[in-house]
């Protein structure tokens, strides 16, 4: 059977999610083909005049857009980019990003439940980006959201899963995709979110600042696609003391 | 005078807003339009005449997380 998971009422078979900034439009086209990403970001910003290049030019036809609300600092900003963004003409789903705290650029939980509550009545799929926090994720699933993603570390720092206890008690506790996203910084961050049960990971920066862009959206894919696996495997237990032989205890040679 | 992303331009009073959009070339294929702060909707910007003292917000994608 395949192994597919989904978002509103699409269904993806990749749980790679790709961003899109940092890094040479030359380069998307090969991230998103080594990435095997089905679903790309992008932020939305006032348009430059004149024949500039536009980077739905470079992304390869058949790849869901996702549109971030990146700049918003609270729920009506969000909402002003989310409409902009559907307007664009490429789909309904939008990932919510309300940030007023420009240090540590972590989300506002309360102004994304707000936002995320109406945009899904207007009918968007609706991505709330936000802190691990299991009180919130509750609320931004009852407002309608399509998934959470919590952060495992600050935007754009690369360093990992430092949130990981919180967001395996999302993943335990509510009933929608988890997908990581924000501060993954290596290929063994993202296999180790998705043998925990995340259903996808979403990463920009550990690829935008990679010596070689598409080859590090490659080896993205395969640790994610190896911790997917690990995880419907089943990972096996630990020993909290002594060690256990692999193998046999019996049939020694004898001096 | 009408502002474009808070820019004045000159000359585009009692033109329609696809006029102004390709006069800055502008693509309609990659953009959203705010006019005075409501979303102007994609297949009426030829309707839309534009007067003095005019907002508008051109946006498009970029790259990002």
């Amino acid at each position: 059977m395949k192994d597919t998971w989904k978002l509103g009422d699409y269904e993806f078979t990749s749980r790679f999610i790709l961003g899109s900034g940092k890094y040479s439009l030359d380069l998307i086209k090969a991230a998103v083909e080594n990435a095997g990403a089905q679903i790309i970001t992008l932020a939305l910003r006032r348009a430059a005049t004149g024949n500039v290049a536009n980077i739905l030019d470079y992304i390869p036809k058949g790849v869901t857009l996702l549109p971030n609300t990146s700049g918003a600092r609270n729920a009506d900003e969000a909402v002003r980019i989310a409409r902009l963004a559907r307007e664009v003409g490429c789909g309904d789903f939008i990932k919510i990003e309300c940030i007023r705290d420009s240090k540590y650029l972590l989300p506002d939980n309360y102004e994304t439940a707000k936002a995320t509550e109406i945009l899904a009545k207007e009918g968007f799929v609706v991505m709330p980006y936000m802190y691990p926090d299991l009180n919130a994720a509750r609320d931004m699933a009852n407002a309608g959201a399509a998934c959470i993603m919590p952060l495992g570390a600050p935007i754009g720092t690369n360093k990992g899963l430092a949130t990981k206890e919180f967001i395996k008690i999302l993943i335990d506790e509510i009933d929608l995709p988890v997908i990581v996203d924000a501060g993954i910084g290596k290929p063994s961050q993202a296999c180790e979110a998705m043998e925990m049960g995340a259903a996808a990971v979403m990463a920009n920066t550990a690829i935008a600042t990679a010596g070689d862009v598409p080859a590090m959206a490659e080896a993205f894919k395969h640790a994610i696609t190896a911790g997917r696996a690990a995880y419907l495997a089943g990972t096996g237990r630990v020993l909290e003391t002594g060690a256990a032989a692999s193998s046999p205890l019996t049939g020694f040679l004898a001096d | 005078m009408i502002k474009v992303n808070g820019e004045n331009r000159e000359g585009f009073s009692g033109k329609t807003l696809s006029e102004l959009l390709c006069g800055l070339g502008y693509k309609e294929a990659y953009i959203a339009v705010e006019l005075n702060g409501d979303i102007v909707k994609k297949g009426s910007y030829g309707s839309v005449v534009l007067k003095d003292g005019d907002r508008l917000e051109v946006v498009n994608f970029v790259g990002g997380g």
